[in-house]
């Protein structure tokens, strides 16, 4: 059993490679090249402008393909087809949304504050941008390996909170400011049991930074050492169960779309915005959904760890190339596969109204979750060292 | 002067300092001078924002700068786990309440009704200035450069330390069990202030509260 001083100690303990360890794209950087008049500065500064680069890539992309599975899903669901013309089955139809959204006119309403109306756009999607420089495409590329890499991204997500409240107010239309007070209730509501039903992996694998995470997890043919297995810990699916839920929640989405709600409240803090600025709050929401599903799928679902990693680990061996592009197909495999649930539920169920939103975060999951971090923590100290599989 | 002139002269002369500063941290100490002058402005800047905007939901906004601020400063100091509490309670939490509260005020609001308050405020505030004026001449300051530098024997973990110092029987563990215990105390008090009595409740079709 161990003592409250060792628990803190297994819990806090950060590898050496957590802060200012290897950076795949600052070792490639300093290896490359560069004639005598470059100072050594240029490196990791390079070296910041690419990971962004990739990152803006990546939540681009995430959108443009995002939305086109939304689209088909809700087609398939609806028994329809969805959008068919453009390419095979409709899928070059983001690139044409796109430009379309590039062409239209910016409008600012009259009324509205332009300063924060401008702001708020940049504000939401910045926040998402910060959050998922914590998350690693795989073991050996990453842009910053936090030692506290889930409390970082918790953190950086519910600052879009005020972006979306800065939007709602700023557009003085009362459909906007209605969806934004909706939001500011619903976020700070599901903030508590997301952080709390997250502990429960967290005391289980003794650690924040998901690179970690993913790694102790490993073995078991890829799949046996996840954590969400009754075996590892029983508690693990009730508290999974409380943070779905709580991402549904945190993201906006059906069947907790109240902040845009358009059968209600015309698009809610959306309602003013068009064009380019429009497609950012978009932006944001499919990130937002991509980086709580990787998040999730690290402290529940193996992280990196599935069949295909361990066999490319086995074959050719761990740290390899192919080894890592397997473990970043897995993320992204296990990232969509949330994000195909997130919609279906959003095309299965109907809209809750806000009370019924406010009873269940803070008079059901709160509670639930508290109770299961207890739990958890009853096994991890007084059965898990008995476990001969832990 | 009218007021548009003043917004611009105000914001024109934060600009200016926020360049002067940037220049003369990077002067001093190097990019992690910089870093320094970016969040100290952004402290310092936000709270000035926040009193000279008239309009209660722009001070609100302006409270993020001061906020984000610190925990820019908190990461300087290498104090990563304070960083993050930080912004997640106060961004995420009490900023959102808090503009929750005042969101519902019209956006042209031009002034606020202090009046009697004004006094009792000028007080309070120059109590606070004086005593942060104190502190801040007997403080022992850490040695020139030491925390900016980075440390030599590495990083250490700050949620590890905090960690050690609440949950080591021989340190804080008392103290932090009873700040549980008031805020839990305060929570629940709270909670029964709040709720409504049952001869509050209007008959309605459905229940309140009902998760159907």
């Amino acid at each position: 059993m161990l003592t409250p001083i060792e628990v803190v100690e297994v819990a806090a303990a950060s590898p050496a490679s957590a802060q200012g360890g290897t950076n795949m794209l600052n070792e490639l950087l300093a290896k490359a090249p560069r004639p005598e008049f470059v100072p050594d500065w240029v490196v990791p500064l390079n070296a910041i402008l690419i990971g962004v680069g990739i990152l803006v890539a990546i939540v681009s992309l995430n959108a443009m393909f995002g939305t086109w599975l939304e689209r088909k899903v809700s087609g398939h669901i609806q028994c329809r087809y969805g959008p068919m013309r453009v390419g095979w089955h409709g899928w070059l139809q983001p690139l044409v949304d796109g430009v379309k959204l590039l062409l239209k006119e910016d409008m600012i309403p009259k009324g509205a504050d332009r300063v924060l109306y401008v702001i708020a756009p940049a504000l939401v999607l910045s926040s998402v941008l910060a959050a998922m420089t914590a998350f690693p495409l795989s073991r050996e590329f990453f842009f910053a390996d936090i030692d506290l890499g889930l409390f970082f991204i918790l953190a950086m997500t519910s600052t879009t909170t005020i972006g979306v409240v800065m939007a709602g107010w700023a557009s003085n239309s009362k459909w906007s400011l209605y969806g934004a007070m909706r939001e500011a209730a619903q976020v700070v509501a599901y903030e508590i049991p997301l952080g709390i039903s997250l502990l429960v992996p967290v005391m289980a694998a003794g650690t924040f930074n998901l690179i970690e995470v993913s790694d102790m997890q490993s073995g078991g043919f890829g799949v046996l050492n996840w954590l969400i297995w009754p075996w590892v810990n029983p508690l693990m699916l009730p508290a999974f169960l409380i943070f779905f839920v709580a991402i549904l929640a945190e993201t906006k989405r059906a069947p907790f779309d109240l902040p845009e709600a358009e059968s209600e409240l015309v698009a809610g803090f959306l309602t003013e915005y068009s064009g380019i600025r429009w497609s950012f709050f978009f932006m944001e929401e499919y990130a937002a959904m991509l980086l709580f599903c990787v998040v999730g799928s690290f402290f529940f679902f193996g992280g990196f760890e599935s069949p295909l990693t361990s066999a490319a680990g086995g074959m050719f061996g761990d740290g390899s190339v192919l080894h890592q592009l397997a473990a970043f197909t897995t993320i992204v495999v296990k990232g969509f596969a949330g994000i195909f649930l997130m919609m279906w539920l959003r095309w299965t169920l109907p809209r809750v109204r806000i009370d019924q939103i406010m009873t269940m975060g803070y008079k059901y999951l709160t509670p639930l979750a508290l109770l299961c971090v207890l739990l958890a923590g009853i096994w991890e100290v007084f059965l898990a060292p008995y476990l001969p599989w832990r | 002067m009218d007021q548009q002139t003043l917004q611009r002269i105000f914001y024109g002369a934060l600009g200016l300092i926020l360049l002067v500063v940037l220049g003369g941290g990077l002067a001093a100490a190097g990019w992690p001078g910089a870093a320094f002058a970016l969040f100290a402005f952004m402290t310092l800047g936000g709270g000035l924002v926040c009193i000279w905007e008239r309009s209660v939901v722009r001070s609100a906004f302006a409270l993020m700068s001061t906020f984000m601020g610190i925990a820019g400063l908190f990461i300087l100091l290498e104090s990563d786990f304070l960083a993050m509490a930080q912004i997640l309670i106060y961004v995420g939490g009490i900023l959102a309440l808090l503009l929750f509260g005042v969101m519902l005020t019209p956006p042209d609001m031009s002034e606020r009704k202090l009046g009697r308050v004004l006094p009792g405020l000028g007080i309070v505030g120059l109590a606070i200035l004086w005593v942060g004026l104190k502190v801040a001449a007997t403080a022992k300051w850490a040695v020139q450069g030491a925390p900016l530098d980075g440390r030599a024997d590495g990083p250490i973990s700050s949620a590890e330390a905090i960690g050690v110092g609440f949950l080591a029987v021989d340190q804080y563990v008392v103290a932090f069990e009873l700040a549980a215990i008031v805020l839990t105390v305060a929570l629940v008090a709270a909670v029964y202030i709040a709720r409504r009595r049952l001869s509050d409740v209007q008959p309605s079709r459905t229940r309140a509260g009902e998760v159907g």
